[in-house]
């Protein structure tokens, strides 16, 4: 029980499977093909700085628009009876459990042409293409990634001491105030987790974009997808470029909660 | 905080969620039954359902999800309770930095961890001469599995009374039968929660699995992954409401089965 020798096989399976790997990256990103020290592959990565910033604006929306619509839910879901509460959890659970895959392609089926919301707004007199475009990327990424934002959310949320509302409501505090200096500061940790929950894969993921988006709407996800299988060399200086970009955002995002913890 | 009888722009918010979250499932659980190919309504039909079990490419992928995924999880359950409990007794910067090391897969973009495997797997296969399959995919699917057990054993481990092994010691338990008895039994409702999640990611993996796969091997996701490269068959909605129905009930099964746990617990 007091062993510290159980730590050993993992200790290994990370070394081989975890930090190997990751030194790899780094040394194919800096090598030419024959292995030769190189920075052409940065040079071809920059030819994707739009993409990059395409991709960051994306997953800046989808963070947003998910923290705007999760927020509120999982404030009303604290205060319901807990059995609708575990209700509610488990339909907002259901459609993650649903494959990654089958997820875009319900996407692809609503938003297609003569799809249904195409039909509907049609009768309606209104006319348009809702797939191929920035706006059908970012629906697909909310709905992939909207549980993740209300779930922790909830969680730090329904732990809140109903005492200490209480104890506001006691000193003279209306609703604004107990939520403005109770409950909000309160439930900062699970707004920063659920932040970095949705923008991590939102910004690096593939796919959402090939399926829902236009020509202009490749991420970088997409890009280290498309070039690692003929370059490999170019695919880890974009991936290692993708690392340290999420890794800054974590450090950022700790940070904040840190400050937030103290204050 | 304060339970009370949900206002209407609370019912109109939460069914307007419901909706963005249900429409897209519900419109393909619709085409499932459809006789034509589009979107169409050409009257009802179970061709497609046919159709899917008569596609053994789908068959065999949804086998190799699920054995990759009970196979990983378990793996990862042994490997992260073990990993866990000698974690919890270091102490300070080694602690700090093996925790550091074993958040790794969770945190770094799924990505980056397929290409940077797939550059392990590729180099390990020229001097050992192997080829990417199964195995490789499970390796993988291991890899993000065991940082959520020991994420979710390390909690129980703080809570647990130390004196308890000791305890069972002084019983006459041998040190297995002691951390078999007493320290697993302590851990399970955190190792149970691992393998969950666990179970949960490895099902739902497509972007690792695409990258570590090789030639032959595939899962449900990169099988429909190709699929949707040629077309859309409507195959894929006979599979997504089976999927659907089945992950329905499994869930239903659990909230009944927690509501009488807390009804017995109330009860006490």
């Amino acid at each position: 029980m007091k062993s510290r020798k159980l730590t050993i096989p993992y200790i290994i399976w990370m070394l081989v499977f975890t930090m190997i790997p990751i030194v790899m990256i780094g040394v194919t990103a800096f090598t030419d093909k024959n292995g030769a020290f190189t920075l052409s592959n940065f040079n071809n990565a920059l030819f994707y700085t739009n993409v990059f910033t395409k991709s960051l604006f994306i997953a800046f929306i989808s963070t947003l628009i998910c923290l705007v619509a999760a927020y509120p839910l999982a404030y009303m879901m604290t205060r319901m009876k807990k059995s609708t509460q575990n209700t509610v959890i488990m339909l907002i659970m259901i459609p993650m459990w649903m494959n990654f895959l089958l997820r875009i392609y319900a996407w692809i089926i609503l938003l297609q042409q003569n799809g249904p919301i195409d039909t509907a707004l049609s009768l309606l007199g209104i006319h348009g293409t809702y797939i191929g475009n920035t706006g059908a990327v970012i629906a697909g990424m909310v709905y992939e990634y909207l549980p993740f934002m209300v779930l922790p959310i909830y969680t730090v949320m329904s732990k809140i001491d109903n005492g200490l509302i209480e104890a506001a409501r006691d000193l003279g505090s209306n609703s604004t105030a107990v939520f403005r200096k109770v409950v909000f500061p309160l439930s900062v940790p699970g707004i920063i987790s659920g932040i970095t929950m949705v923008f991590v894969p939102s910004a690096s993921t593939f796919l959402v974009s090939q399926y829902l988006g236009g020509t202009d709407d490749i991420m970088i996800g997409d890009v280290i997808d498309k070039v690692f299988w003929t370059d490999q060399n170019t695919g880890s200086a974009i991936s290692l470029i993708l690392m340290v970009f999420i890794f800054i955002f974590l450090v950022i995002m700790n940070l904040f909660g840190d400050e937030e913890a103290i204050a | 905080m304060t339970k009370q009888k949900s206002g209407v722009f609370t019912k109109v918010y939460i069914a307007l969620i419901m909706i963005f979250l249900y429409s897209p499932i519900a419109v393909m659980i619709f085409s499932s039954f459809n006789k034509g190919k589009t979107l169409v309504w050409k009257g009802f039909s179970l061709r497609w359902y046919g159709e899917l079990f008569k596609n053994k490419a789908i068959i065999s992928a949804l086998i190799n999800t699920l054995s990759i995924a009970v196979l990983a999880s378990l793996f990862a359950a042994i490997l992260g309770t073990a990993a866990a409990i000698g974690i919890n007794n270091f102490k300070g910067k080694k602690r700090a930095v093996i925790q550091n090391v074993s958040n790794i897969p969770i945190i770094s973009p799924d990505i980056v961890m397929g290409v940077s495997l797939m550059l392990l797997f590729a180099y390990l296969g020229n001097i050992f001469r192997f080829e990417m399959g199964y195995g490789t995919v499970l390796i993988s699917h291991i890899c993000f599995c065991v940082p959520f057990v020991v994420l979710n054993v390390i909690p129980r481990l703080k809570r647990m009374d130390p004196s308890l092994y000791d305890a069972a010691l002084d019983l006459g338990c041998n040190q297995w039968q002691a951390f078999f008895k007493v320290v697993i039994h302590e851990l399970m409702p955190g190792i149970v929660s691992g393998f969950l999640m666990s179970f949960t990611y490895s099902l739902d993996d497509f972007i690792i699995t695409h990258f570590t796969q090789g030639a032959k091997f595939q899962n449900l996701s990169t099988e429909i992954y190709s699929m949707l490269r040629r077309q859309i068959p409507p195959t894929i909605n006979a599979l997504s409401t089976l999927l659907f129905v089945a992950i329905m009930i499994i869930m239903i099964i659990i909230n009944i089965r927690d509501r009488h746990e807390e009804k017995v617990k109330n009860g006490k």
